[in-house]
């Protein structure tokens, strides 16, 4: 129903839109899944929260997935002494500046400014690259200054151009290899991935479930109160004709 | 009497209350035959109603300060009670006024309500359209990210295309060299106080000249020629209350509830009502690499692309652009047509319309696009060949009003309503 109502009002933009993203694969991501957002937040605390801050975030926030408070202090809060604190970093922009080139940015709204599908690429298209600084380059974010955070868990990747594609990318697209496996197989870092995407959709907008379910009550609530005040117009109009002129 | 009756005797005696309803109100009468075009006019007071309300308990959250503006949007969507019910409506009724007051005045083109007696109630519209246009320029900085900051420092810079005093007049707007702090601070005051207190000005301005002269109509005859001779009240026309009141409720649902699906299902629509763009906090050291305003402003986006420069200036983009809104004051005297309404016009008039719309649709789409994104001929992009060919189409429907509205084959307009 939902998707049906999103999909009619936006049918022209959705054409518009899908020509330009048309090479990003669809991350299988599920907001309603708290599981799967639960585990991306221990991803996130674990491997994003210590350079990257997600400064409009609370950590008490993560009630909303079922957390108790002293679940969210135990297993996610290592940065924060109060569960009401935001998700800051004790990293100096100007070191960061100085160790990557860029200060990492803060991370509470970046799947509402890259879309869930283009976090779910970037994540997955590392790949070792001699000539940066870092030692990583990323296929979607090409030049990027953050190195590989999750390598240890994907393993390294290199960029391999196909036979004969040489300055050619429309007809053979260069690809990535896993070259050296990680501790996850490609399943398993595919499924990480997603769930840290899936909480990182969520962290962008904490308040999208509410504001969805209301919504159905908004809507059933106008839908119910458009009967009678559809009645009293037609009550009232009764006797007015606009379409025929009555003789003086 | 009753305490009510007595209440409202005592007020009477001081000020014209009953006076003021019956007038304007329950013996304001207007035409019989409003249409779906007609609910556009009080659904535009009901958005800046929404707008004025969902606006003050903003600005009770929102920081105006360039290191805390961007945080303070997220801190409403977060922390603050309904914060995040607010924003959207806020943010939603924005595009909602664009789409409402457009459709209001493409009712006043199908059925001629800026001609005579109803000029100055067409001038008063298209102030509140500037003024709209203003306030939804100031009011997109507010946010701080990299589209509220790119998108002012371009408008902006417009005004330094000006000849001689551009720079200056840019930097007096900015109040820096460049977007800053002091921007976001005056563009505030704009944004909450000057330009509304015009804006409601002209809405009672606007109301009361309607008032005056008397709602138009499908038919475009005056109902005020045809009295009944007993009550002396046109017979083609009913009390705007209860008539109108409860009509207009009907609009006000099924338009609360398209509202509302854009509000808790899709708030951005698709980037188009929430640019992506805008949820990276401004960045004055890097620009993006494509810059689009939002949805409303894109048709004239297109047509400031679509002129090149000439003499060294960009100047005549930004010319092209004000004439284009600007023209819309001069409709009242371009058309020369014998009858108001589209129902009696003739060919010429219903297709220099239809080219109207679709040159306004097709400049809003190729103004949210790089022009780049249809490829190029030569060394001229598609997108821009486009651009200038409907924008010389758009302007072709003004300058050639007083000819083809002149010699169009028009129908005899009926004695009363149809």
């Amino acid at each position: 129903m939902r998707a049906i109502l999103i999909q009619l009002l936006m049918f022209p933009l959705i054409a518009v839109a899908a020509s330009k993203e048309a090479r990003l694969e669809p991350a299988p991501i599920d907001p309603r899944d708290a599981v799967s957002i639960q585990r991306g937040a221990q991803v996130f605390v674990n491997y994003c929260l210590n350079c990257h801050a997600a400064e409009s975030m609370r950590y008490k926030r993560l009630e909303d997935l079922g957390l108790t408070q002293q679940q969210i202090k135990d297993n996610l809060m290592f940065a924060a002494d109060k569960v009401g604190d935001t998700m800051t970093v004790a990293m100096r922009r100007s070191d960061a500046n100085r160790w990557f080139g860029v200060a990492p940015p803060d991370l509470s709204v970046i799947a509402r400014a890259r879309g869930a599908d283009w976090l779910y690429a970037y994540l997955r298209s590392f790949y070792r690259d001699d000539t940066r600084d870092s030692g990583w380059n990323n296929l979607v974010f090409p030049n990027v200054g953050m190195p590989h955070v999750l390598y240890e868990l994907q393993g390294e990747q290199l960029l391999k151009s196909l036979p004969g594609s040489e300055n050619d990318s429309a007809s053979g697209a260069p690809s990535l290899v896993l070259e050296t496996p990680g501790k996850l197989s490609a399943a398993a870092y595919d499924r990480l991935t997603a769930d840290l995407v899936n909480y990182l959709a969520y962290m962008s907008e904490p308040a999208r479930e509410t504001r969805i379910r209301i919504g159905y009550a908004v809507l059933i609530f106008l839908g119910l109160l458009l009967v009678p005040v559809y009645l009293l117009k037609k009550e009232y109009w009764k006797g007015i004709h606009p379409g025929a002129p009555r003789p003086n | 009497m009753s305490t009510a009756r007595a209440l409202l005797q005592w007020v009477d005696e001081r000020f014209p209350l009953t006076a003021l309803w019956k007038s304007q109100v329950s013996e304001y009468y207007a035409p019989k035959n409003f249409n779906f075009w007609y609910y556009f006019g009080s659904l535009a007071l009901l958005v800046l109603v929404i707008q004025i309300v969902s606006g003050i308990f903003l600005t009770m959250n929102y920081k105006p300060d360039a290191q805390q503006a961007f945080q303070s949007v997220e801190y409403i969507m977060r922390d603050v009670e309904w914060g995040w019910l607010i924003r959207y409506i806020h943010s939603t009724g924005a595009s909602m006024f664009f789409i409402v007051i457009y459709l209001h005045m493409f009712r006043a083109l199908l059925y001629g309500s800026y001609r005579k007696p109803r000029e100055l109630l067409w001038l008063f519209g298209v102030f509140i359209y500037l003024c709209l246009m203003a306030e939804a320029f100031f009011g997109y900085l507010l946010p701080w990210g990299q589209m509220s900051y790119w998108g002012a420092q371009v408008i902006v810079n417009l005004f330094g295309a000006i000849p001689l005093i551009g720079d200056d007049l840019a930097v007096w707007i900015r109040g820096d060299y460049v977007v800053s702090d002091a921007t976001l601070n005056r563009f505030f005051a704009f944004h909450v106080i000057a330009i509304p207190l015009v804006l409601l000005a002209l809405v009672v301005v606007h109301l009361i000249a309607l008032h005056e002269v008397g709602s138009n109509n499908p038919d475009g005859i005056e109902i005020k020629k045809r009295l009944d001779p007993n009550t002396g009240h046109p017979v083609d026309g009913v009390p705007f209350h209860p008539y109108y009141t409860v009509k207009d409720l009907v609009g006000v649902v099924v338009f609360l509830g398209v509202f509302s699906v854009i509000v808790f299902f899709a708030p951005e629509v698709g980037g188009y009502f929430l640019e992506d763009n805008n949820f990276i906090p401004a960045n004055p050291l890097q620009t993006p690499p494509h810059i689009a305003p939002v949805w409303y402003f894109t048709p004239y986006y297109a047509m400031l692309r679509a002129v090149p420069a000439f003499l060294h200036t960009q100047f005549w983009g930004v010319l092209v652009m004000a004439a284009a809104v600007l023209i819309f004051f001069f409709l009242p005297w371009l058309d020369h047509s014998r009858v108001k309404s589209i129902r009696y016009k003739g060919p010429y008039y219903k297709v220099a319309l239809a080219l109207f719309v679709i040159s306004f649709v097709v400049l809003g789409w190729l103004g949210t696009q790089p022009t780049d994104f249809l490829g190029s001929v030569g060394k001229t992009d598609i997108a821009v060949i486009l651009a200038r060919l409907f924008t010389v189409v758009y302007f072709l429907f003004f300058l050639l009003m007083p000819w083809y509205s002149r010699i169009d084959q028009t129908k005899p307009e009926p004695e009363r309503l149809t």
